[in-house]
């Protein structure tokens, strides 16, 4: 059985409420001890010395563009991307060409990721058959292929009775449906946020009420259906305070917020700025300052990237015309690192919010580093300062707002299931044997 | 002082010294339109290329006469015979007018930014010519010397603005012209096309009458025909009850009050014919104005492109739409 010390580094475990320097023994695929330095060995070593040694990231949303769109990203590029952001999972979303609305593409998404061996993927299955937001897919079939959740994100699920179905019949398979809440006769031809920025410079504005109706819909509906209902990317106040409300009368609702959510206004439109066209659009400042304050208190669970790739092309026109969305993988970390740095959130909030709340709300493996669980790890070097450069990253596309921004904090290693999958070259000590073969 | 912006992308950012630089360059160039040969040397041999995504007669002509009466050659692309209904991006138009050489590129567009989008890839001056719902500086620029023209001055005026606020680029232009003059300004309109945000700029109101009440200039915007089926008010004939400009609502401006409209004009609808035709407006004036302006324009940023050297970076020209600090 291979083994694997990642030690000397500073365990931040929320599952387990751990805080403090500990030497994690991986053995095989799973966390097999941890304990006071010094007393553990391993055939290969991680010196996490300085570093935080954490539950591996999951991103529970991402857009990796397999099948249809292997221009903007196929499976082997997103998980490469997601490794190299410190991810171990990640769940991706079901609007490829043909749409995850099938156990067949279900399968085709594993067998590309088993192909890449890099992070774990959970595809996340349509909730309509085509996205067409008509008749259900067929969530059974797609759930015994391996999804993890049911949505049909990108766009919503305009027609009430059929979210209402899709939440009841979800239930069954103990999935949640994950929603994309947008009135898109609200919103209209929007192409930013409705306010003082859209005004000026003259474009269709979206204005936040169209995703809080929506929110308020959902919620409404969950009060009877039973289920579970995940709110993507919540970007408003009002969101927030739904949600929080929500779960105060105890409803099943989780939500998770964007790094550029929360980092980001609509003022980084700035001078029509593509890379900062995504939907739901950057929102006011308040709106920010709430999505912080719902990670804070717990309204918002899970922090998701919402990695939207796209190509050059579709980015390098008229503002109006560009595509919505941009990369995420890569820069979610450090952005996310900000809210300690900066918002003055615990750590454990946010890696809380990037493993352990994503890994409950889908079901997944992973999240903790209690003995026995999977051994994803993710090692940050919370000091390492970089520069984005979008050209150099592992993803195929590089529609990013952030290129140039100096940023703190990166994935030193990632390991899922036990095999180093990442790590970065500059800072970490080579172990004597690079990787673990057996697995 | 000299006018120091590379392009002309809108007037937001434009000091109060600059838009009367430009407004003063228009005023110096009218004469030659009133000569027995109306043209000028000035800029033999340039090329200036307008380039209109949106059916526009009268400005695009504007710019053409204007272009010609400088001596430039002037080539115009429309929509309708250009690539653009090939499939061709705006990026790579762009790019193949670049390769041709252009001294000035003159761009109407249906997307708000676009001229920006297209400073940022050519290494010539960019003139908007209206871009969505954005700006029309060229207008507000005609405006403004229309009215000085008639009232002697941009000093300590109170404008008022009648009608589709929320989709008017001549609206946005005309604000931050005014802003920068110091000049008092109400936006009047129905709550539908006056949006909050709009409350943030100027005194907004949803009475014709008083909005207009004491002003010395009554602005008046075109309503857009297809705004009648998106519910933005019920008719055009309930729009007319509430914001026709008549010659009875104009009794309630200032003695000597003028009147604008930045055509075509829905007789009618917006404006009463008798107030349209009548003593106070300067629609035409403003048609004629705008050849001025545009000469002016063209001009000064030819120039500054051929002062500023062939050496010039498309880097260092490309961000000028503020002034620097």
């Amino acid at each position: 059985m291979s083994s694997l010390l990642v030690r000397g580094g500073t365990v931040i475990d929320p599952a387990s409420d751990r805080h403090g320097v500990l030497d994690v023994l991986v053995e095989g695929a799973r966390i097999a001890a941890l304990a006071e330095p010094g007393r553990l060995e391993a055939r290969e070593v991680i010196d996490a010395t300085g570093c935080w040694v954490v539950p591996g990231l999951i991103d529970m949303h991402v857009h990796l563009r397999e099948p249809g769109y292997e221009y903007k990203e196929t499976v082997a590029t997103g998980v490469g991307a997601a490794v190299a952001g410190g991810f171990t999972a990640v769940a991706c979303m079901a609007n490829t060409n043909p749409v995850n609305d099938s156990g067949a593409v279900t399968e085709y998404i594993l067998e590309r990721a088993q192909a890449a061996r890099l992070a774990r993927v959970h595809p996340i299955g349509a909730v309509s058959v085509g996205l067409q937001g008509e008749r259900l897919a067929e969530i059974g079939e797609m759930r015994e292929a391996g999804i993890v959740a049911v949505s049909d994100d990108g766009r919503p699920v305009m027609d009430g009775s059929l979210m209402r179905r899709a939440l009841e019949y979800s239930a069954m398979f103990g999935i949640p449906v994950i929603a994309h809440e947008e009135d898109c006769r609200l919103a209209g031809d929007g192409v930013m946020n409705e306010g003082p920025t859209s005004f000026r410079l003259g474009l269709k504005g979206a204005p936040a009420a169209a995703e809080e109706v929506m929110v308020a819909r959902d919620i409404a509906l969950l009060e009877r259906s039973g289920g579970r209902l995940h709110i993507a990317h919540a970007s408003t106040a009002g969101t927030v305070e739904l949600v929080r409300q929500a779960k105060r009368r105890g409803l099943a609702v989780t939500a998770e917020a964007a790094p550029h959510h929360f980092t980001l206004d609509e003022t980084a439109v700035g001078d029509y700025d593509t890379n900062a066209k995504m939907n739901p659009p950057l929102r006011s400042r308040e709106d920010v300052a709430a999505i912080v304050a719902g990670l804070r208190d717990g309204a918002i669970d899970a922090i998701a990237s919402d990695h939207a790739p796209h190509h050059r092309d579709e980015k390098e026109v008229e503002f109006e015309q560009a595509a919505h969305g941009i990369v995420g993988l890569e820069t979610a970390l450090a952005l996310a690192l900000r809210l300690v740095s900066g918002a003055g959130l615990p750590i454990e909030t946010v890696i809380r919010a990037m493993s352990t709340a994503p890994a409950r709300i889908l079901g997944v493996p992973g999240g903790s580093l209690e003995v026995g669980a999977v051994a994803d790890v993710t090692v940050i070097d919370p000091q390492h300062a970089w520069e984005v450069k979008p050209e150099a990253f592992r993803s195929k596309s590089r529609n990013t707002p952030f290129g140039g921004w100096r940023l703190t904090g990166a994935a030193r290693a990632t390991v899922v299931g036990g095999r180093v999958v990442w790590q970065s070259r500059v800072e970490t000590v080579t172990p004597r044997k690079k990787r673990s073969s057996n697995r | 002082m000299a006018f120091s912006q590379g392009h002309l992308l809108g007037l937001e950012g434009l000091s109060r010294e600059e838009i009367l630089y430009l407004i003063d360059t228009a005023a110096s160039f009218k004469e030659i339109s009133q000569r027995d040969i109306k043209k000028v040397p000035t800029l033999r041999g340039k090329t200036v290329v307008s380039l209109f995504y949106e059916a526009s007669t009268r400005t695009r002509t504007s710019f053409e006469i204007a272009a010609k009466r400088l001596s430039a050659d002037f080539v115009s692309i429309a929509s309708s015979s250009s690539s653009a209904v090939k499939g061709e991006t705006l990026l790579d138009t762009a790019r193949n007018i670049q390769a041709m050489r252009p001294d000035c590129l003159v761009l109407r567009h249906a997307a708000a930014g676009a001229p920006h989008f297209l400073a940022r890839r050519i290494d010539c001056p960019v003139v908007n010519a209206g871009d969505g719902a954005h700006e029309h500086p060229t207008q507000a620029l005609l405006d403004l010397l229309t009215i000085r023209d008639r009232v002697g001055r941009l000093d300590d005026l109170t404008v008022a603005i009648v009608g589709d606020i929320l989709h008017s680029r001549v609206t946005r232009s005309n604000v931050h012209a005014l802003r920068a003059l110091g000049a008092r300004v109400r936006l009047v309109g129905p709550p539908t096309l006056l949006p909050p945000e709009a409350a943030a700029w100027w005194e907004v109101g949803h009475d014709l009458r008083a909005g207009i009440r004491g002003a010395d200039v009554v602005m008046t915007l075109r309503i857009q025909r297809e705004r009648q089926g998106r519910n933005y008010f019920p008719s055009l004939d309930e729009y007319a009850r509430y914001f026709c400009l008549t010659r009875d609502a104009l009794a309630e401006a200032k003695p000597g009050v003028v009147v604008l409209h930045p055509g075509p004009i829905n007789r009618g609808i917006e404006i009463a014919s008798d107030v349209a035709d009548g003593a106070d407006s300067l629609i035409m004036d403003q048609v004629t104005n705008g050849v001025a302006v545009r000469m002016a324009v063209l001009f000064l940023l030819v120039n500054r492109a051929r002062a500023s050297g062939e050496a010039e970076s498309l880097a260092e020209s490309a961000p000028l739409r503020r002034k620097a600090g």
